[in-house]
C-alpha cells in the first residue's frame, strides 16, 4: 500500500498545505490522501458537533461558498474537484442547493480520468433531472464514451442514459447503444438492454423499430441480459397483451428452465434458481393469461411445476410462491391449480412471521372476489389480525373486510374500521380510511340513526384532512335525497337533532368541516324540526361564530347558515343582535354578510325569495349570453362607446400594429381553471349583429347551462312537463317486489353460517367464543359462492341511499313520459311489452338502459337521434336482441320507427306503409323515420338527412285512403332562424290511393339557435280542402358538419378566431376515455377530430353554410377541458352545451 | 419499479439518497422526512412493508424497508414489485456492501458515498433491478477498484473511522487509532454529542448475515 502511496504523492504534491484540516490525520497513508478523504471527513465531524439545525444551515452555507471559490477557480485541478463534487454530493444530499457545481460535474464527466468522470457522471445522475437544460452538454461526451474502446467508459456511458437522458437527444445515441446490443461483453449487453427500456419509457415511438432487436435480447445466450430485457416485456405486456401472446411460449420455456434448475450455479441465491427472474417471468404470465383461456392453457404446467419447487423454507421462495398464487388467481382458473394456490394462501396466512402474514392477507384481499370460501377458512386468523399490534397488518386485515362488506356485516365492520380511525394518526392512513367508511356507510347503511352517526364519527375523527369529496357528497345526498320524500325528511331530521346534541356541549372541539356541514344542515333543514325554537338554533350558531378557532371560511358558512333560518322566522333577538356585532367586523366578509343580511331582513318578502326552503338541487337558470343587457349594449354603442373586444383579440391587435412578428404559439395547453373567462369575453363585433337575434331568443339561450356555474350532478326538478320526481317514484315502486324477494331469499341463505359456526364452539373458551362470534358477524353473507352471486344482486337492490346520479333520476322521469307519449299514439303493443321488461329487469339492465337512453334533459327532444349510418355496434353490443329493441326504442324522445331495414323492431310492422328514402340518400347519414303529424286520411313522416352542404328534409306523405288527393301542398312557414331553400312550398298534383310521396326541402339556419322549431302545413283535397299542421324540431346539432383540416391550418385559423369559451367537464371514468370520449363527440357532434398529441386533441367543424368551430380538450385528473374557438360568438356556447351532453351520458 | 432508495440512520440523517423518478428538491427532502418518521415509529417484530406516506405517494407505493444496526434501509417501490423480492434485495445490497467495504458501517456510507452509490449502480439501474447476482457485482466493483488502485486511490477510511471512534468517546477503539488521533487538533467535543450520528459498528453485526 504505501508504494501506492508514494506514488499518489509525487502525483499531488500541490494539494498540500492547501488546506490545513486534514494535516493532523497523518500515519502510513499519504497526506495528500489524508487531506482530500478529511476535508469531507472534517465537514462531517463538524456537522456531526453541531446541536441546532440553524448552526447546522450556517455551516454548510459556509462550506458551500469555499466550494464555490474552489470549483470556479481556474488553478483547480481535476482531482481537487472530484473531492469537491464529492462534498457538493454530501451537501446536496443533505438538501442544500449547489447548483453552481453541475456545469463543474458534467465537465469533470467530459475531462477526466475513468476515476473522475465516474465521479463527474455520478454527481450529474444526482444533481439533474431530465429537463435540465445542461443535461444537453452531456450528450456529447456520452456518445464519445460510448464510442470508447474502454469497456469501464462505455459502462458509465450506457448507466448514466439508462438513469437520465434528455428524450430530444435520443437519436443521437441510439444507433451507437444498438450496437452494443452485440457487444461481446454481456454486461455492456445487459446495459445496452436496460438503456432502450428508458428510451421505451420515455419515447416509445423513438424505439419502435427495434422491437425485433428487444426479442434477440430476449433469446441472448446470457440469462442477465434476457432478464434485462423482461423488463420491456413487462411493460409492453402490461400496456397492452394481445401483441405479445406469441411469445407465451418463450416466456414458459425459460421459465421451465429456470426452474428446472438449469441456470448455471452463479444465480442462485440461497440455492433457489435466479427468484428474481421467476417473479419477473410469473408476472408476465399473469399478464399474458388474464382472461385467456388458450394462452393460460400453456402455462398451467409450468406454474405447477414453481409450485411444487418452492419448497425450501426461505423468505425468497415465499415471494415466488405469492408471485404464483397471484399469477393463478389471474389467469383462467382451473380448479386443480386454484386449489394447490388457496393451501399457499393458507401457509401464508397462519405462518408466524408477520411478513408472510402480510402478504397472505394482501392475497387473500386479492382472491376474495372470486374465493370468498377462502375468506371463511380463515375467517379466525382475520379476526386475530384485527387485533395485530402492527397498524399494518390491522389496516389490511381492514382492507380485506372492507372487500367483503355487505349489508348484514357493515355495522360490525365499520365499527372495527373506526375503532382503527380513532388510534391511528397518519394523515394518509385517516384519509384513505375515512373515505372507505363513508364510502360503506353511503352504500349499506341500515337506517337513518346509524348513517347519520357513522357519518359524525368520520367528520369528527377525520378531521380536517379528510378527502372534501366526503362532506359534499354526504351534503348532496341529504339534498337530493332519495325515491321516498317522507324517509328523505326522517333523515333530514335526525341529521339536525343530533348536530343540535353536538353542538349542546359547549367546549367540545370540532373539525372546522364538520362545522361546516353542520351549519349548512341546520341552514336547510332545520325548520322541519317542530319542536325546537330557531331562536335556540341560532343562539348556538352566535355563540360558535365568537369562538376563536373557528376559521374565517367556517364563519361563512355559519353565516349563510343564519340567513337561511332568519327567513324562515319574522323576527329574531339573535339575528339582530348578529348583525350589531359583525357590522363593525373587522373582517370584511363578515361585515359584507352582516351588512346582507341586514338589508335582507328588512324586506321579508325578498328574502323568502332569495332563500327558498329546500331549493338547493334546483336548478338555476342562468342566460349564459347576458342577452338581458343587449338593450343596454345597443344604448353604448349608440352614444358612440366602441364595441367590446375580449382581451386576445385587442392584444392581437396591438400586435399587429406594432407590426411585430407573432411569436405567440399555438396554444396547446392552458390554464384550466380559466373556466369563466368566456361569460366575460363573449361579445365580439361580430357577434353584435346577432344582438338583437339574442335578445328575442333569450328564453332559448337561457337554457344552456354557464361556464362559471358547475351544474354537473345537479338534480333536475322541473321539466317542461312539470315536477319530475312524482314520475320516478312510479318507476320505482316497480322495484320494489324485487328487492323483498330478494331480501328473503338472502335471509334463508345467510341463517346457514352461524349456525354451524356455534356447533364447533361448544367447547372453546369465552375469549375464543367471543371471537367465534365476531366472525360469525363479520363473514356472514359470504357463504358459498352461489349465495355470494345472490349477494351481489342483493346488496345493489337493498342498498339504501341510492345515490341519484343526474342521469338516473331523469332518465327514469323519462322513460314514463316516453310511455305517455307512445301511449297517446297509436302503438298499443308497445306499451304491454314495455313495461314485462322492466318488471324483469334487474338492476343491470336498468342500468344499461340508463346509458343508452338518450339526453337527460327533456326538451332536446333530436338532439341525439343517432344517424344510422353512424350508428355503431358499440352502443348496442352486449345487449340480446330484444334488449336491443327495446333499448333502440329509447334511444330518442320521439316515437321512432325503424326503417324498413331494422326487422328486429316489432314496431317495424307498425308503420303502415314502407318508407325508403331514395337510394342515393339512403347511403348518407339520416335520422330516423317519425312522423310529424296524421290525420284519417293522411299521414307525415318525417326523415332528416345530414347532407355535406345542407340539412334535407325529407318529408313522406302518406295517403291512407283509397282514394286519390289531388293538389296537396306542404308549405313551410318562414322562420328568422332558419331558410328553406327554394322555395317554402312544395305541391304535389296528385297522390294516389295507398301511395307515399316524397318532398325534399333543403334547409339552412340562418340565424344562430340551439334549438328550434319549423313549423309547416299540408293542405288536400278530398272532398273537401284539409288542413293539416306540423312542426319540426331543428337543432343546432343538424347544422353542425366536420371540417377537415390539418394540424397547421388549424393553427393558423385558431389564432385568427375570436369568440372563446372555455369549460371543464368531469369525465365519467378516468382511464382511456380520452380518447373514448373523443369518439363520442366526432360521432355524436359529427365533430372532425383533425389531431390527437398525448391527452389533448383538437376538433373542428363547422355550422353550414361554413362558419367554424375549433375544439382543443385535454384531459387531466378526470376533466375534460374544452376550449372552443369561433368567429360566431353563440355557437361555441351551444357547441359547449351539446358536449356536456354527450360527455354526461357516456 | 424502484422509485427511490433512502438509506438514513436512526436518528433520520440521511445516508444516501437516490431517486429514479423526478420530485424537486424540496419534495426529496421532505420525502426523507417522512419515510424517517413513518419507518422510526415500527417496532422491531413488526412487517417490513409499509403503505406509502402522502408524497411518496398514493395507495400504488410502498416503502419496504430492513433495519441494520443504526441504519435503515428503505426502498419506496410501486405496485409492479415484488415485495418479499425487494426485502432480499436490501439484504443482497448489504451483503454486496460487506463485502466490498469488509464489515462496512454507518462510516463507509458517510465516507464513500460516492462508492455506494456506484454498487448500488450496478444492481439497480433506472429504477430496475439489473443485478442481483452478489459474485458478479463484486466483480465489477473490483474491476473498477483495480482502475482506482492503478490510479493511487487507496482507502482510508480506517483513518476516518478511528479517528471517530475517539472522538465519539467510545472505550476499546483500536490503540492505533487512538495513537493516530493523539496529536489531531479535534474541536471541543460537546456533552450532548449526537453519538448515534456517526455510529459505530457493533464488530460482526449480528443483524447483518
Amino acid at each position: 500500500m504505501s508504494d501506492v502511496v508514494e506514488r499518489t504523492l509525487s502525483v499531488l504534491p500541490g494539494l498540500l498545505g492547501q488546506h490545513d484540516l486534514g494535516v493532523g490525520l497523518r500515519g502510513s497513508g499519504g497526506p495528500g490522501r489524508v487531506s482530500v478523504t478529511s476535508r469531507l471527513g472534517s465537514l462531517i465531524r463538524s456537522i456531526t458537533a453541531l446541536t441546532s439545525k440553524h448552526e447546522e444551515e450556517k455551516l454548510i452555507q459556509q462550506e458551500l461558498t469555499s466550494l464555490k471559490a474552489t470549483v470556479s477557480a481556474p488553478t483547480t485541478t481535476l482531482k481537487l474537484m472530484k473531492e469537491c463534487m464529492v462534498r457538493l454530493i454530501y451537501c446536496e444530499m443533505l438538501g442544500y442547493e449547489s447548483s453552481f457545481g453541475y456545469i463543474h460535474a458534467i465537465k469533470l464527466a467530459q475531462q477526466g480520468n475513468l476515476l473522475e468522470k465516474r465521479v463527474g457522471y455520478l454527481a450529474v445522475s444526482l444533481f439533474l433531472h431530465e429537463n435540465h437544460e445542461l443535461l444537453l452538454l452531456l450528450v456529447n461526451t456520452v456518445v464519445k464514451d460510448l464510442q470508447s474502446t474502454n469497456l469501464v467508459e462505455v459502462c458509465m456511458a450506457l448507466t448514466i442514459v439508462s438513469q437520465i437522458f434528455p428524450r430530444e437527444m435520443i437519436p443521437a445515441v441510439l444507433p451507437l447503444i444498438e450496437d452494443k446490443l452485440q457487444h461481446s461483453k454481456e454486461i455492456i449487453r445487459r446495459k445496452a438492454v436496460q438503456a432502450l427500456y428508458k428510451f421505451y419509457l420515455i419515447a416509445p415511438n423513438q424505439v419502435q423499430h427495434i422491437h425485433d432487436k428487444f426479442r434477440k435480447a430476449l433469446c441472448d445466450r446470457d440469462a442477465g441480459v434476457m432478464a434485462a430485457s423482461l423488463h420491456i416485456y413487462l411493460q409492453m405486456i402490461k400496456e397492452s397483451s394481445s401483441g405479445y401472446k406469441d411469445l407465451t411460449g418463450s416466456f414458459v420455456t425459460i421459465l421451465k428452465q429456470v426452474v428446472g434448475g438449469k441456470l448455471p450455479i452463479d444465480f442462485n441465491y440461497h440455492s433457489v434458481p435466479a427468484p428474481w427472474l421467476q417473479i419477473q417471468l410469473l408476472r408476465i404470465l399473469g399478464l399474458l393469461g388474464k382472461d385467456d383461456p388458450r394462452t393460460s392453457e400453456l402455462m398451467y404446467d409450468v406454474l405447477d411445476e414453481s409450485l411444487r419447487r418452492a419448497e425450501i423454507n426461505h423468505n425468497i421462495t415465499y415471494a415466488i410462491l405469492f408471485e404464483c398464487v397471484q399469477t393463478i388467481y389471474t389467469i383462467y382458473p382451473k380448479s386443480e391449480l386454484l386449489e394447490k394456490a388457496a393451501k399457499c394462501i393458507g401457509k401464508f396466512v397462519l405462518s408466524p412471521k408477520i411478513n408472510l402474514k402480510y402478504l397472505g392477507l394482501k392475497a387473500l384481499t386479492y382472491v376474495i372476489q372470486q374465493d370468498p370460501n377462502l375468506a371463511l377458512q380463515h375467517q379466525m386468523t382475520i379476526i386475530e389480525c384485527l387485533d395485530h399490534p402492527d397498524p399494518i397488518i390491522k389496516r389490511e386485515t381492514l382492507e380485506l373486510l372492507y372487500r367483503i362488506t355487505n349489508g348484514q356485516n357493515v355495522i360490525v365492520i365499520v365499527q372495527k374500521m373506526l375503532d382503527y380511525l380513532k388510534e391511528s394518526k397518519e394523515e394518509y392512513a385517516i384519509i384513505n380510511l375515512a373515505g372507505k367508511i363513508a364510502e360503506l356507510a353511503e352504500k349499506y347503511a341500515p337506517d337513518n340513526e346509524w348513517f347519520i352517526q357513522t357519518m359524525n364519527a368520520v367528520f369528527s375523527v377525520g378531521g380536517d384532512v379528510v378527502h372534501p369529496d366526503i362532506p359534499n357528497n354526504f351534503l348532496r345526498l341529504l339534498a337530493e335525497g332519495f325515491d321516498d320524500g317522507k324517509e328523505d325528511d326522517q333523515l333530514r331530521i335526525y341529521a339536525v337533532q343530533s348536530y343540535l346534541a353536538l353542538l349542546k356541549e359547549e367546549d367540545a372541539l370540532y373539525p372546522q368541516k364538520f362545522l361546516q356541514v353542520m351549519s349548512w344542515v341546520l341552514g336547510e333543514y332545520s325548520n322541519l324540526v317542530t319542536d325546537v325554537d330557531p331562536e335556540v338554533i341560532l343562539t348556538k350558531l352566535h355563540s360558535l361564530l365568537k369562538k376563536t378557532f373557528v376559521t374565517s371560511e367556517t364563519k361563512v358558512w355559519i353565516m349563510a347558515a343564519v340567513s337561511k333560518i332568519a327567513s324562515h322566522v319574522s323576527s329574531s333577538m339573535t339575528v339582530d343582535k348578529l348583525i350589531q356585532e359583525f357590522s363593525n367586523s373587522l373582517d370584511t366578509c363578515m361585515r359584507q354578510y352582516a351588512f346582507e343580511l341586514k338589508h335582507l331582513c328588512e324586506d321579508k318578502a325578498l328574502m323568502k325569495n332569495l332563500l327558498p326552503f329546500d331549493a338547493s338541487c334546483n336548478d338555476i337558470v342562468v342566460d349564459a349570453s347576458l342577452s338581458f343587457l343587449d338593450g343596454f349594449v345597443a344604448e353604448g354603442l349608440g352614444c358612440g362607446a366602441a364595441p367590446y373586444k375580449p382581451h386576445h383579440q385587442r392584444q392581437q391587435e396591438k400586435l399587429s400594429q406594432e407590426k411585430a412578428l407573432n411569436f405567440e404559439p399555438y396554444g396547446l395547453s392552458f390554464a384550466s381553471s380559466v373556466s369563466s373567462s368566456g361569460v366575460t369575453g363573449r361579445q365580439s363585433p361580430a357577434g353584435l349583429s346577432f344582438g338583437s337575434d339574442m335578445s328575442g331568443n333569450s328564453a332559448e339561450t337561457g337554457h344552456k347551462e354557464t361556464n362559471t356555474l358547475k351544474l354537473e350532478g345537479v338534480c333536475k326538478l322541473w321539466g317542461k312537463e312539470g315536477y319530475l320526481p312524482k314520475k320516478e317514484s312510479k318507476a320505482g315502486k316497480e322495484d320494489e317486489p324485487q328487492t323483498v324477494s330478494c331480501g328473503s331469499l338472502l335471509a334463508g341463505q345467510m341463517g346457514d353460517p352461524p349456525v354451524s359456526q356455534s356447533d364447533q364452539v361448544a367447547s372453546l373458551s369465552e375469549e375464543d367464543k367471543e371471537k367465534q362470534q365476531l366472525a360469525s358477524t363479520l363473514f356472514i353473507g359470504l357463504g358459498s359462492s352461489a349465495s355470494v352471486s345472490l349477494m351481489g344482486k342483493a346488496d345493489t337492490a337493498t342498498q339504501k341511499f341510492k345515490r341519484k346520479s343526474k342521469i338516473n333520476a331523469t332518465q327514469s322521469s323519462e322513460e314514463m313520459s316516453d310511455f305517455q307519449n307512445s301511449a297517446a299514439s297509436d302503438f298499443g303493443p308497445l306499451l304491454d311489452t314495455v313495461p314485462i321488461n322492466m318488471e324483469e329487469g334487474s338492476l343491470n339492465t336498468k342500468l344499461r338502459r340508463a346509458s343508452l337512453c338518450s339526453s337527460d334533459i327533456v326538451e332536446d327532444n333530436t338532439a341525439f337521434e343517432t344517424p344510422q349510418s353512424l350508428k355503431t355496434s358499440g352502443l348496442d353490443d352486449g345487449l340480446s336482441d330484444s334488449r336491443m329493441s327495446q333499448s333502440s326504442l329509447f334511444d330518442s324522445n320521439i316515437e321512432i320507427f325503424q326503417p324498413s331495414v331494422s326487422a328486429h323492431c316489432e314496431s317495424a310492422s307498425k308503420i303502415p306503409l314502407v318508407l325508403c328514402l331514395p337510394e342515393e340518400l339512403e347511403e348518407l347519414p339520416h335520422s330516423e323515420v317519425v312522423e310529424l303529424c296524421q290525420s284519417d286520411a293522411l299521414a307525415l313522416y318525417l326523415c332528416k338527412v345530414w347532407t355535406d352542404d345542407s340539412l334535407l328534409l325529407t318529408v313522406f306523405v302518406s295517403n291512407k285512403t283509397t282514394s286519390a288527393f289531388n293538389a296537396v301542398n306542404v308549405v313551410f312557414e318562414e322562420t328568422e332562424h332558419f331558410q328553406v331553400l327554394e322555395s317554402p312550398t312544395y305541391q304535389f298534383p296528385v297522390i294516389e290511393a295507398k301511395s307515399v310521396k316524397l318532398c325534399q326541402k333543403y334547409v339552412l339556419m340562418d340565424t344562430f339557435c340551439t334549438m328550434g322549431n319549423l313549423s309547416g302545413s299540408v293542405s288536400y283535397q278530398s272532398e273537401m280542402e284539409t288542413h293539416l299542421e306540423f312542426s319540426i324540431t331543428l337543432s343546432l346539432l343538424d347544422f353542425i358538419r366536420p371540417m377537415k383540416m390539418t394540424t397547421e391550418d388549424f393553427g393558423k385559423l385558431w389564432l385568427s378566431l375570436s369568440n372563446d369559451v372555455k369549460q371543464n367537464i368531469k369525465m365519467s371514468s378516468s382511464e382511456d376515455s380520452f380518447s373514448a370520449a373523443l369518439n363520442a363527440l366526432q360521432q355524436k357532434l359529427k365533430l372532425h377530430i383533425v389531431d390527437i398529441i398525448g391527452n389533448e386533441g383538437i376538433l373542428a367543424c363547422q355550422l353550414l353554410p361554413s362558419v367554424p368551430c375549433l375544439l382543443h380538450c385535454r384531459t387531466h385528473s378526470g376533466m375534460l377541458a374544452l376550449w372552443f374557438r369561433s368567429p360566431c360568438s353563440a355557437l361555441p356556447d351551444g357547441l359547449l352545451y351539446q358536449c356536456q351532453k354527450v360527455m354526461e351520458k357516456s | 419499479m424502484i422509485k427511490a432508495i433512502l438509506i438514513f440512520n436512526n436518528h433520520g440523517k440521511p445516508r444516501l439518497s437516490k431517486f429514479y423518478q423526478r420530485y424537486s428538491e424540496d419534495t426529496q427532502q421532505q420525502i426523507i422526512r417522512e419515510t424517517f418518521h413513518l419507518v422510526s415509529k415500527r417496532d422491531e417484530n413488526v412487517c417490513n412493508f409499509l403503505e406509502g406516506g402522502l408524497l411518496i405517494g398514493g395507495s400504488d407505493n410502498k416503502l419496504i424497508y430492513r433495519h441494520y444496526a443504526t441504519l435503515y434501509f428503505v426502498f419506496c417501490v410501486d405496485s409492479s414489485e415484488s415485495e418479499l423480492g425487494i426485502l432480499d434485495l436490501i439484504q443482497v445490497f448489504v451483503e454486496t456492501l460487506d463485502k466490498c467495504f469488509e464489515n462496512v458501517c454507518e462510516l463507509d456510507l458517510i465516507f464513500h458515498v460516492d462508492k455506494v452509490h456506484n454498487i448500488l449502480a450496478e444492481m439497480v439501474m433506472g429504477g430496475m433491478v439489473l443485478e442481483t447476482n452478489m459474485n458478479e457485482i463484486v466483480t465489477q466493483i473490483d474491476a473498477q477498484n483495480k482502475l482506482e488502485k492503478s490510479e493511487g486511490w487507496v482507502l482510508f477510511g480506517v483513518f476516518c473511522l478511528s479517528s471517530l471512534y475517539t472522538q465519539a468517546g467510545l472505550a476499546g477503539a483500536p490503540a492505533r487509532a487512538v495513537s493516530a488521533v493523539k496529536n489531531m487538533n479535534l474541536p471541543e467535543i460537546p456533552r450532548n454529542i449526537n453519538i448515534g450520528d456517526i455510529s459505530i459498528k457493533v464488530p460482526n453485526l449480528p443483524s447483518f448475515k
